[in-house]
Formats: C-alpha cells, structure tokens, sequence
C-alpha cells in the first residue's frame, strides 16, 4: 500500500471519528416547570409526535432561556407583551368600516376565541387553502365589516394575534396535519428541510441537530412556535411568525419569503405541528 | 487560456486579489486542496481576525479555540479547533475551509470558497435575491491566512 493510500484510509477514519461524537449534538434543556399567573399550567415538553421523525421530545424555547428572561412570563403583570393585547381590547371594540361593526358585534368578548390559537393554521373550505389567524382577522375585516385588511405584519395584526391567543393559554397546541391540509403540510417539511442561502443551512441544522447547544452567545431552541406572538426584550414589540421565520433565513444569506406568503403558511402549519401537544403560550417573552 | 478566463473570472466575482484561484478550478482530492488557492503564503495573525470576525470567517460562532480565548462566546456546533494541525495537514484543512462538504458530507459547516449552485441565493444579510456568482464568503487569501493560524494550534 503507498504512503497516499493511507493517509486516505486515516483521513475516513478520522472522518468517522468526528461523526460519531466530536460533534456536539443536541441537548435536552435543563428541568424546568412554568405556571403562568399561578394558575395556568403550561407543557413545555411532551413526546414529539410519531410523523416528526427528528425529534424524541418537544420543547418549548421557555427552556433554554435564561432564568432571568424566563422569569417574565411568570406574572402577567411582569410581561411586557401584555401591554398589546390591553390596546387589542380596545381595538377589538371599536367600530371600524363600511358596515359599522367591531370584533365584538358579531364575536362578543374575545372569550369566545377559546380554542382557536391551538387549531391554526387551518384548512378553510371556503378559501381553499390553510389559512392562519392573522388571514382570519383581515377575511372579516374585509368581507364582514367593509374595512381595509391589516397589513400581514403590523403592529395592529400581531396584537390582535396576541389577544386572540391569550384566550387558548394552556391548551395543548393541536394543528391537523393530515386531510385537506396534508399537502401544505408536506410542503412545509420540505421548506423546513431545505439548506437555503451561501451559508447552505435549514431550519434542521440549527433547530433540529443542535437544540441546547451554544450558537456563540445564545442557546439554540428547536425553533418551536407554541409561543408566538412573542415579546422579544430586544425588539421591545410583539413579534409574528412570519417574521421570526424570515429573520431566520435571512442569516442564511438566503433570499427571504414574506410574512403571509403561502410558503411560510405552509411552514408554520408544519413547525406548528412539531410542537403538537405543546401548550399555546403566547404571549410570552424571548431574548 | 482557460485559466487566464477562470482567473479573470474570479477577478470579477470577488473583486480582490486578482490571483486567486477560481472555485471550479480547485482541485479537491480526497477533500483536500494540495495547491495554494493564490501562491502567497498566509499570515496566521490575519487568519485569526478572519476567525473571530462576524463578518467574515464567524469560525468561533461554532467552535471552540482555547488559543483565541480572549474572543467572548465560542459556539459548540463543531469540535474543538484545539489541535487541529494534529489531525490534519495543510492540504487538508485548506479543502475543509473551501468546501467542508468535500470532506464531511453534508456537513453543517458553510462552504467558504464556493460561489454557485445556492437555493435561494440572498445578497449578504439583506434578505434579498442575489444572481450568481456570488463572492466568496473568504476570499483566497483570507482562506491561506486561517490556514496558517490552523496550522499553528498543537496539543
Ligand atoms: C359581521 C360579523 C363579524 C365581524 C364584525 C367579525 N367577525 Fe370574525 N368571524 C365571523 C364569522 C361568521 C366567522 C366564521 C364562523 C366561525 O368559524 O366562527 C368568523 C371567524 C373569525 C375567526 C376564526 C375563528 C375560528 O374559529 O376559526 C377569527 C380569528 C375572527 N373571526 C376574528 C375576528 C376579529 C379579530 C374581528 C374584528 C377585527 C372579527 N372577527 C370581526 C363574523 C365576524
Ligand atoms: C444558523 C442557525 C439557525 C437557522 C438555520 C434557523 N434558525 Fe431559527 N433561531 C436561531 C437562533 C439563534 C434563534 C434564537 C434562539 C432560539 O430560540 O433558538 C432562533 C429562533 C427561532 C424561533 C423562535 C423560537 C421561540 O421560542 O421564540 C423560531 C420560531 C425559529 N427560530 C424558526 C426557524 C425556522 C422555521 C428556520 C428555518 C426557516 C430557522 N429558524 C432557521 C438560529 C437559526
Ligand atoms: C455553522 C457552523 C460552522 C461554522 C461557521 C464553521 N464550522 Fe468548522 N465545522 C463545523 C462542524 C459541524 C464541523 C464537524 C464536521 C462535520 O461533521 O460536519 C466542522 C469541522 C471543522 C474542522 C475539522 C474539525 C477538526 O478536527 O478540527 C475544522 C478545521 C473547521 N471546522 C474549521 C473551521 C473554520 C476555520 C471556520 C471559519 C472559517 C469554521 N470551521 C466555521 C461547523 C462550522
């Protein structure tokens, strides 16, 4: 054998090494409970379902947060997401277009939402498509009040999201994957697998293989949406997940989709499902 | 001719050292690249900005290098650097540096020389579309000189 032929065999078995555990791994989060108000409980991990092949357990981004950043959703009255959803209230009464309705004409007090964060996006028959809150909102702000849609992204949007998922705290995240909605689903997993942009990197490779591990400062999570909206201390705003999703593949050095784009539909239908059986958090509080 | 065109193209892309070894033009063998990608030697010092910086190498937001402790926050998504000479030659770690993937498949490492075949090609950290070719995320020479600085840490 000549002197190539095993620095070849030594390079693949230095290869194999590597890939066998140099490599650091994902990491489950340390234990931690959160009781929200000291009433509502929340489940920030529960068994990840059968049709999510990376995952053993699912775990909300509470987790790997630092205890001081955790400490905020402890206590309404310390989290300072909650200030949106009081200016919600106010708009969620306030008459607005052409048919002289607000939200509480035809919906009452925004109570009656319960349940709805958990179950979206959802398939809509009517629109043929899934669909997610915030298009909900502007389909009955358009063909119900006779008032302009929202922009996808404001800040009027997120807030309303906000009050809206306030209502479903604590009930188990639970997006149906399969039906009508299936093929959305499917193209979610496929946006959710891709290595986009120069840096050649998916949602998977962060938020998938290396959860719990250190990414220089911060802690990764599995990128799990059971929380949103989300007050983000650096942003000082509500953040959607739309826009969390597109400030993600923008570091890829990737072209971006936009907030209410079908494809981040499709992909919030499926990252929604791999936090199934998770607890509706929102709105709660990230770095 | 075919080279000057190659070389004349990368001038184009990159817009630096006009000597710079196009990326199609690399030969990996193994995963790694035997030939200098610009025939000047590195500057370790050099590599080692390159290596801490967020603009450009970003290296330490995945591993960890005891040498460069001085830099806050190391990432753990790859191995230790420390003793990186020790398991790899110089050929080696240039071919890991231009293209990881040559080496390890699918790895989560970027590909440092590489400047086409991208799904959804953005402009730098903008968000927007970019056509290929893109630049380089290191040039030639920022890549010789994290060479050098590899080569420097022993165990
Ligand atoms: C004219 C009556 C009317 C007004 C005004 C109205 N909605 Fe609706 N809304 C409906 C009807 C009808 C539905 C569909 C029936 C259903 O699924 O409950 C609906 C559905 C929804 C849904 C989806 C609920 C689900 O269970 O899937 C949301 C979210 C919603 N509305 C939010 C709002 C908000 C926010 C406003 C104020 C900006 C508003 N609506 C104003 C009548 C109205
Ligand atoms: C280079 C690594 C990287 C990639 C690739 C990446 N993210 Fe992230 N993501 C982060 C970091 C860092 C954070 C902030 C810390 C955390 O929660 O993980 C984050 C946060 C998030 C959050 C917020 C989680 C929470 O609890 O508030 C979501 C959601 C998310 N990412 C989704 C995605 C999706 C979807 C993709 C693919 C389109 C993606 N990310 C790709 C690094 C990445
Ligand atoms: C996005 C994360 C990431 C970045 C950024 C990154 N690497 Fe890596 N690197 C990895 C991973 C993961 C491996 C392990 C190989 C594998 O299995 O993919 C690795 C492997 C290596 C190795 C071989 C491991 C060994 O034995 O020492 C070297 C050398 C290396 N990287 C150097 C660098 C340098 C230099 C930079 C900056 C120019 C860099 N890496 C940037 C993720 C990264």
């Amino acid at each position: 054998m000549n002197a190539n032929a095993i620095k070849a065999m030594l390079t693949s078995a230095a290869v194999v090494a590597l890939s066998c555990g140099a490599a650091v791994a994902e990491q489950e989060p340390a234990p931690g409970v959160l009781v929200i108000n000291g009433d509502i409980e929340i489940t920030t991990e529960v068994k990840a379902p059968d049709y999510i092949d990376g995952l053993d357990m699912a775990y909300s981004g509470w987790r790997f947060r630092a205890s001081e950043t955790q400490a905020f959703e402890l206590d309404d009255f310390d989290n300072p997401g909650m200030i949106f959803v009081e200016e919600a209230q106010v708009v969620w009464d306030t008459v607005d277009g052409s048919e002289g309705k607000s939200c509480a004409s035809c919906h009452d007090g925004p109570e009656s939402m319960k349940g709805v964060r958990a179950v979206y996006p959802k398939w809509n028959e009517a629109a043929g498509k899934v669909t997610t809150i915030e298009d909900e909102i502007n389909n009955c702000r358009t063909t119900r009040m006779g008032a302009e849609a929202w922009d996808y992204n404001s800040d009027t949007i997120r807030s309303m999201n906000g009050l809206i998922t306030l209502q479903s705290r604590g009930m188990p995240v639970n997006v149906a994957v399969d039906g009508p909605a299936k093929e959305t689903w499917e193209k979610g997993k496929e946006l959710y697998y891709a290595r986009t942009g120069q840096l050649e990197l998916s949602c998977a490779n962060c938020h998938e293989d290396h959860y719990g591990d250190l990414i220089r400062a911060e802690v990764l999570s599995q990128g799990q949406i059971n929380g949103f909206p989300v007050y983000r201390l650096k942003d000082s705003v509500l953040t959607g997940v739309h826009n969390r999703f597109k400030g993600c593949v923008r570091d890829t050095r990737a072209e971006t989709y936009s907030p209410g784009s079908d494809e981040f539909r499709a992909l919030e239908l499926y990252v929604s499902s791999r936090g199934n059986g998770l607890s509706v958090e929102g709105p709660s509080v990230r770095n | 001719m075919k080279r000057t065109t190659l070389i004349l193209a990368s001038m184009l892309i990159s817009g630096t050292a006009w000597a710079d070894t196009a990326y199609e033009a690399v030969a990996f063998v193994d995963g790694a690249v035997a030939e200098s990608l610009t025939g000047t030697p590195g500057d370790a010092a050099e590599g080692r900005k390159v290596m801490e910086s967020k603009a450009l190498g970003n290296c330490v937001t995945c591993h960890q290098v005891t040498a460069m402790a001085d830099v806050p926050f190391h990432g753990e998504i790859g191995p230790s650097l420390d003793g990186a000479a020790d398991r790899w030659d110089e050929a080696q770690l240039r071919g890991i540096i231009a293209n990881a993937k040559m080496t390890f498949e699918g790895s989560m490492m970027p590909s440092f020389y590489k400047t086409t075949g991208f799904i959804r090609p953005g402009d730098a950290f903008t968000g927007k579309a970019a056509t290929e070719p893109l630049a380089p995320l290191l040039t030639g020479q920022q890549i010789e000189d994290v060479v050098a600085y590899l080569l420097t840490l022993k165990e």
